[in-house]
């Protein structure tokens, strides 16, 4: 059994959503429930299609594997299965598993009595996947406007519909997501060196306190947001890079159809300067 | 069912604010400048995290670096207002120089104080190296890759909206940065750091209940707030960090973003003049089925020049 040294007494029955005590069991590491049995099956499926659809192409080569999404003409329909229709059968199975591993995320939770802030903050990453696949080809009205399965054809995508828009870095929703990423980078790296500057100081003298770490960030700029107040700022900035993500992109068609430096002609017409 | 009955409070804002006397800091040895010796309160701050704010410690290296802060936050203001055009060379760029010149010691000199701040308390220096792979892709974009490509033109402008012009004809220009595989890794590595601190933050702010923020504590003699949270991820994907290693994952992930990215750039133009038709040499750019009908090139038609 793959074991940690104290886990033992921590696997203990219960705190299930569904399925009682029937898949409450581990295999090796992992927990199991009947969320696991879902999200092993669409992930299954989904990498077999996936499979099936490179070999449909004529490669496997990974950095070149496409698994396009259906033809406009299709609209909101279904598309044969080699025009589009993995593509929507892969979809499903993302949604599926992505859906079944926070709720398995949630059942860890109840039963080793933990916060439900990582299932959520799962879900706002899904919410941005879903809003990229589903909310906004339906709001354009096909599955076409969804984005292709592949490394870098869907980096093809993303220059694609950017330049659809001249230039995507005038979306104002853009500008949020890309600065709450840069800070959330920033806000890591600060954090995760802080920890360590006062875990690890000069060899020889002892770890260092708290207080420590306040005194230096104090000092450096004159405030320390603490323990627990950098974790939620934390959580904060990473889940609005996700949802401002999304928001870029859904009001990128469906709410807005000119070029986005055009948006920003509301600033030159300000009464200030015109 | 199961969910109704344990709905309780997940940690989100502090409740209830205990005001104690201010934390003056840890005494550090005596300088020509010395630490504030007065705090202040915010109640909004406070509901987050920590009310007090302050004392600051200005020093030498403070004072400098903020100093030259302003004399570029100035040039470059006073170049973006109409009608503050002075002589021609500096118009065409000279103050660009003088303005990029003083950002770079600002830059460097709040570096020293980073340094010295993490020296004063007995602390390691892992905050001011991170600071320098920031600084690192600075340099690359400001100094490093203007003087390797012969040209100060070839910099970013001071801008908010100019530098995102100069971002995108950058990438257009060298045929598709998406293909240049040093901004993939700075692109994994900056998505991995937003993952990185939502799984980070969010474990740590699920075990509070636990004890779990005080990560110092948990890290020298680890308690069932470290074995929930490691026993979190180990149950849902197999692997999990300790207390100690989670914030070195973080390091990491975040210090990689500018290094890499900072190769990337600095390659670009440099080495490589069009990272499409480099991919396609290497074989990792895709090809799509014909789905249009082909387009002759405006430039050959009979007529054209």
């Amino acid at each position: 059994m793959a074991m940690l040294s104290f886990e033992r007494k921590y696997r203990v029955r219960g705190g299930t959503l569904i399925g009682g005590d029937l898949f409450d069991f581990w295999v090796g590491p992992f927990f199991v429930g009947i969320f696991g049995v879902t999200a092993a099956f669409f992930s299954f499926l989904g990498t077999v299609l996936i499979f099936y659809g490179a070999s449909l192409q004529g490669t496997f080569n990974p950095w070149t594997i496409n698994i396009a999404p259906p033809d406009l003409k299709y609209g909101l329909g279904l598309a044969p299965l080699a025009e589009g229709g993995l593509w929507q059968i892969i979809t499903i199975c993302a949604i599926g598993a992505f859906v079944s591993w926070m709720l398995r995320e949630v059942e860890i939770c109840r039963k080793l009595g933990m916060g439900y802030h990582v299932p959520f903050a799962f879900g706002v990453a899904i919410f941005a996947y879903v809003t990229l696949v589903v909310i906004r080809p339906v709001l354009l009205g096909a599955w076409g406007h969804g984005f292709p399965y592949g490394i870098f054809s869907h980096l093809d995508w993303v220059s694609n519909v950017g330049y659809q828009y001249l230039n995507f870095m005038y979306n104002p929703a853009h500008m949020i997501a890309v600065t709450f990423f840069f800070t959330t980078t920033l806000a890591l790296s600060l954090h995760g060196a802080l920890v360590l500057s006062a875990t690890n100081p000069k060899d020889g003298e002892p770890v260092k306190t708290p207080e420590h770490e306040n005194a230096y960030f104090r000092d450096f700029i004159g405030y320390s947001v603490g323990t627990i107040g950098i974790h939620r700022l934390g959580l904060f900035l990473a889940l609005s890079a996700g949802f401002w993500s999304a928001i870029c992109i859904v009001i990128s068609g469906p709410f807005w159809t000119q070029g986005w430096p055009r948006w920003w002609s509301w600033w030159l017409d300000l009464p200030i300067w015109s | 069912m199961g969910l109704l009955t344990t709905i309780d409070y997940q940690n989100i804002f502090t409740r209830v604010q205990v005001r104690g006397p201010d934390d003056l800091g840890i005494p550090i040895a005596k300088g020509i400048y010395e630490r504030g010796t007065t705090a202040s309160h915010n109640y909004w701050f406070g509901k987050i995290g920590d009310a007090q704010v302050g004392p600051f410690y200005l020093g030498v290296w403070g004072l400098l670096s903020i100093a030259c802060g302003i004399i570029a936050f100035e040039i470059i203001g006073l170049n973006t207002s109409q009608g503050f055009k002075i002589i021609p060379p500096l118009s065409q760029g000279g103050w660009w120089c003088i303005a990029g010149f003083f950002i770079t010691v600002s830059v460097l000199l709040w570096w020293t104080r980073m340094y010295r701040r993490a020296k004063a308390l007995g602390m390691g220096t892992h905050v001011p190296w991170a600071f320098a792979a920031a600084i690192w892709l600075m340099l690359v974009l400001g100094f490093i890759r203007p003087v390797a490509m012969g040209c100060w033109c070839e910099a970013v402008p001071y801008g908010i909206f100019p530098h995102l012009d100069w971002v995108q004809a950058f990438s257009i220009r060298y045929g598709n940065l998406h293909y240049n595989p040093f901004h993939a890794f700075s692109i994994v590595f900056l998505y991995g750091s937003v993952l990185l601190f939502a799984m980070h933050a969010g474990t740590i702010l699920a075990v509070t209940r636990y004890g779990g923020e005080r990560e110092i504590e948990q890290i020298v003699d680890r308690g069932t707030a470290s074995e929930r949270a490691a026993l979190f991820w180990r149950w849902t994907m197999g692997f999990n960090a300790s207390m100690e290693s989670i914030h070195r994952w973080a390091w990491w992930f975040a210090v990689l973003t500018p290094i890499t990215g900072g190769i990337g750039i600095l390659l670009t133009g440099t080495v490589v003049d069009n990272w499409y038709l480099w991919a396609q040499h290497y074989g990792f750019a895709p090809s799509y089925p014909p789905v249009n009908p082909p387009v002759v090139d405006p430039a050959l038609l009979p007529g054209a020049r």
